[in-house]
């Protein structure tokens, strides 16, 4: 280990450059300044959607009219979609832990171009306030829904175009990053690092990457002749001009599938992290979930088609797209059972990454079976659309990649201040959120079964019930959420010190001091043939 | 949910009831089972009862056992989400027509004898087809009760559902593809009833488009009938169109062709402003936002429909 004087004047928080004060930060190419860039803007548009999903919940605690007019409530959950989806959850794990982690688990100084790197964040950032510039000026905040289905999003008279340059311009920033991950992780790895002994977090990375390169062009094409349809009329998507509306909601799922592959990939490689780090043991069935990893990449490009059955395809494509969204299911299947054998036999360390770890398990198990709900055909036509499909992408979205993240920023936070935070309140903050959690949206699978559509301002007076218990819930979640961050924010500064491997991992990253130096490791790691990311011989 | 008690309400309700519980079942049986293993593991490898893991990287047969295992499940899964979902491709020759008309934001049923109602009645055990039109955007008919869905594509062609009721009673109809500002006040009722009493019904074709009680009375009673309410209120507050309180012979600022100009709301105007609402836009609101009622309504109707305009006054 390097002597203390050393790391107190190297290590990348306390690092002074050419810049000082703020524009150290923002002009800064280090990975790591940059993975925690994206942390604190995320962290604050997460705060702005999360303020905007309580104003909907509120609002739909009785019928009628709460608090917000039917306008308001229609432009406040597409914004909330906006936020949540393409500047929340698409970049999350990859932009900020992938962005800190990726070079120090492979034993690289940094990403293979640190100034493409602080280009896509700039990227991200542009493409923020193009978004919100369409809330502030023009006429009226868009109310099409973050989907932007033709051909309303032709026949609203709200300000559109802003928040689809913004989407378009955000959707760069995700292609460089995969860019960028991919050409790190084939070259950059230290030597020894064969690909079989590659950590399973980055191999979630990797994944996701080609998902970026591959699949954000089209959604970005496909705006770009929004845009133009809008402008200029030319008929591509609306059918008052001879377009074709069904058009636009493949090229919209062909991209906007595979992105939910992009959020949740990173999240299943989190989990494999802190699961075998706390039971002590190595993962079980490695190759068997790099394999699962990989499936899930692939047959994810082929199942959009399950967005649609209800749109009017032919009854080959429907067979089709649900036979293949089963398949999806057991590379999915594949990881928990892998998971639950890792607890099997090891030393398990009930700490609060391995709690956010294990209830991610649990919601994501409801998620991804209400998923196989969803992927049958006659269920579909039933739940489609209603408030069922609302509480199967939150238990996937938020429970899924949601937990995954609030379990990595748990299991990392100590690397990345140096500092450990409040463990009791951690603890705390992560039951009241869970609590919060299932209070929330597990009532609106039952509100979709009875046949309560989604996106409703107002709603008859029999789905009530479960309106209320939602409603409550989002109350308990979002106190949940204040302790969590409090807890977190209060530590960064003021936490017990944190020593270099709190949690005794295997991986590369906890082999430099907490916080990291400057440009990671003095001497590039060199892996032996018995190392590996999960040896806990 | 399913019983199989009582008659259901339409013949899909059996076939997509039977894919829930069986994938439901299957999934319940699995979290609660994967759960509880997971819990007894928490506990009995804790690090206090359990101070040394013991290092294992995996079992092959395991593994195929559980590729295996989950995909047959799936492929279960999907035959029966196939098998409830196939009939509601295949519609029987002796199916009743009608068409569906959806636009911002109501329903209109027109049935074969040219009788147009916002209700969708319907007589028991006959095979019915919907035909559906979507006058502006997307919309989506959904009866949960049939448990029956399909989009409504504007300039979609076969643009179809169809189902057969089999339990008297009035159910529910909503929207369910968003489709704009009041996208939840879009709903219907199916009333499902005798064939006899359905027949007496869809025969006297004089109640929409024939004067029952006064004029002003029937011009209103169209006007609910085709949605204009959902879009200019009557009481002078400011929706997405403007309001009718006061309209007849006032004086107006309407944007035609992109310069403001003054008009008076006379018969000529308001007959314009039905037939081709983007002509003259009133200042101040969205132009796109109404479209043509052609031939949805008859020379008739706009009459009746003045008629009750001028009460506002």
């Amino acid at each position: 280990m390097s002597s203390i004087a050393i790391e107190n004047e190297a290590n990348y928080l306390k690092y002074k450059g050419r810049y000082k004060g703020l524009l150290g930060w923002i002009l800064s190419t280090d990975h790591k300044r940059i993975g925690l860039l994206y942390l604190y803007s995320m962290a604050v548009m997460f705060l702005i959607g999360a303020g905007l999903g309580l104003a909907m919940r509120f609002e739909l605690l009785a019928p009628g009219k709460t608090v917000m007019d039917a306008q308001a409530y229609n432009a406040t959950f597409t914004v909330h979609g906006v936020i949540m989806i393409f500047m929340v959850v698409i970049p999350g794990l990859p932009a900020v832990f992938g962005n800190f982690f990726l070079p120090l688990m492979i034993g690289a100084k940094d990403v293979a171009f640190p100034r493409l790197n602080l280009l896509s964040w700039w990227f991200f950032i542009i493409g923020i306030f193009l978004v919100l510039s369409a809330l502030l000026f023009g006429s009226g905040t868009p109310d099409t829904g973050w989907t932007f289905y033709a051909p309303y999003s032709f026949r609203t008279g709200t300000n559109l175009l802003p928040a689809i340059f913004g989407a378009f311009v955000l959707g760069f920033s995700s292609i460089l990053t995969g860019l960028n991950f991919l050409v790190t992780i084939h070259r950059m790895r230290c030597p020894g690092m064969k690909w079989t002994k590659m950590p399973l977090f980055v191999w979630t990375l990797y994944g996701t990457a080609w998902i970026q390169l591959l699949a954000t062009p089209v959604v970005g094409i496909t705006l770009v002749l929004v845009a133009l349809e809008r402008l200029f009329s030319v008929g591509i998507f609306d059918p008052a001009l001879g377009g074709d509306p069904i058009l636009y909601q493949h090229l919209f799922w062909i991209y906007s599938h595979p992105a939910v592959y992009v959020m949740i990939l990173p999240a299943l490689g989190v989990i494999s992290e802190i699961i075998p780090t706390f039971s002590q043991k190595h993962i079980f069935g490695y190759k068997a979930i790099i394999a699962s990893t990989m499936a899930i990449a692939f047959v994810g490009y082929l199942v959009w088609g399950h967005h649609m059955f209800t749109a009017g395809m032919s009854g080959t494509a429907q067979y089709y797209f649900s036979l293949l969204t089963f398949l999806v299911a057991v590379p999915s299947a594949i990881k928990v059972f892998n998971w639950i054998s890792t607890m099997y036999k090891g030393s398990i360390n009930l700490q609060t990454p391995f709690l956010w770890a294990v209830s991610f398990i649990f919601v994501f198990m409801i998620g991804g079976l209400s998923g196989l709900v969803l992927g049958a055909l006659a269920a579909n036509i039933h739940v489609h659309d209603t408030a069922f499909v609302v509480a199967h992408f939150h238990y996937i979205v938020f429970g899924g990649t949601g937990f995954a993240f609030l379990g990595a920023i748990h299991y990392w936070f100590p690397k990345i201040y140096g500092r450990m935070y409040d463990k009791s309140w951690a603890n705390i903050g992560w039951a009241v959120f869970f609590i919060g959690f299932l209070t929330l949206y597990t009532p609106m699978f039952y509100l979709g079964l009875m046949g309560q559509p989604r996106r409703y301002y107002d709603y008859l007076a029999e789905f009530h019930g479960g309106n209320i218990l939602a409603t409550i819930g989002s109350w308990i979640l979002a106190t949940g959420i204040i302790i969590i961050f409090a807890n977190l924010i209060r530590s960064a500064s003021r936490g017990e010190k944190a020593v270099m491997d709190p949690w005794h991992s295997k991986t590369l990253e906890w082999t430099v001091p907490s916080p990291p130096p400057v440009e990671n490791f003095d001497e590039i790691p060199v892996l032996e043939e018995s190392d590996g990311p999960y040896n806990y011989k | 949910m399913y019983s199989s008690e009582i008659t259901q309400a339409s013949n899909f309700v059996k076939g997509v009831d039977t894919a829930f519980l069986v994938i439901l079942g299957i999934s319940f049986f699995f979290l609660i089972s994967i759960t509880i293993v997971m819990l007894i593991f928490i506990y009995k490898y804790n690090r206090k009862r359990n101070p040394k893991a013991t290092q294992i990287e995996g079992n092959t047969k395991l593994e195929v056992v559980w590729v295996v295992i989950p995909f047959l499940i799936t492929l279960l899964m999907f035959y029966y989400g196939w098998a409830g979902w196939k009939p509601m491709t295949q519609v029987p020759d002796d199916a009743m027509e009608i068409t569906v008309y959806g636009r911002m934001w109501n329903f209109m049923f027109e049935y074969e004898n040219g009788k147009m109602v916002d209700t969708l009645y319907l007589p028991i055990n006959q095979p019915v087809k919907l035909n559906l039109v979507a006058m502006d955007v997307l919309h989506s008919l959904y009866i949960p009760a049939f448990r029956v869905k399909q989009d409504m594509v504007p300039g979609k062609k076969n643009n179809f559902m169809w189902f057969e009721p089999q339990r008297e009673g009035t159910y529910e109809i909503f929207c369910a593809e968003y489709c704009g500002l009041e996208h939840s006040y879009m709903y219907s009722y199916a009333k499902v009833m005798e064939d006899s009493a359905f027949q007496a019904w869809v025969a006297d074709t004089t109640l929409v488009t024939r004067e029952v009680e006064s004029p002003t009375a029937t011009g209103r009673r169209i006007m609910q009938n085709i949605g204009c309410f959902a879009c200019h209120s009557v009481d002078g507050s400011k929706l997405v169109g403007p309001s009718f309180q006061g309209i007849w012979e006032s004086e107006r600022t309407v944007v035609t062709g992109g310069s403001a100009r003054q008009v008076i709301a006379d018969e000529e105007y308001i007959h314009r402003s039905i037939m081709d609402p983007n002509a003259d836009v009133v200042e101040g609101f969205g132009r796109g936002l109404m479209l043509s009622y052609k031939g949805m309504l008859t020379e008739e109707d706009i009459e009746y429909i003045i008629e009750y305009l001028q009460t506002l006054n």
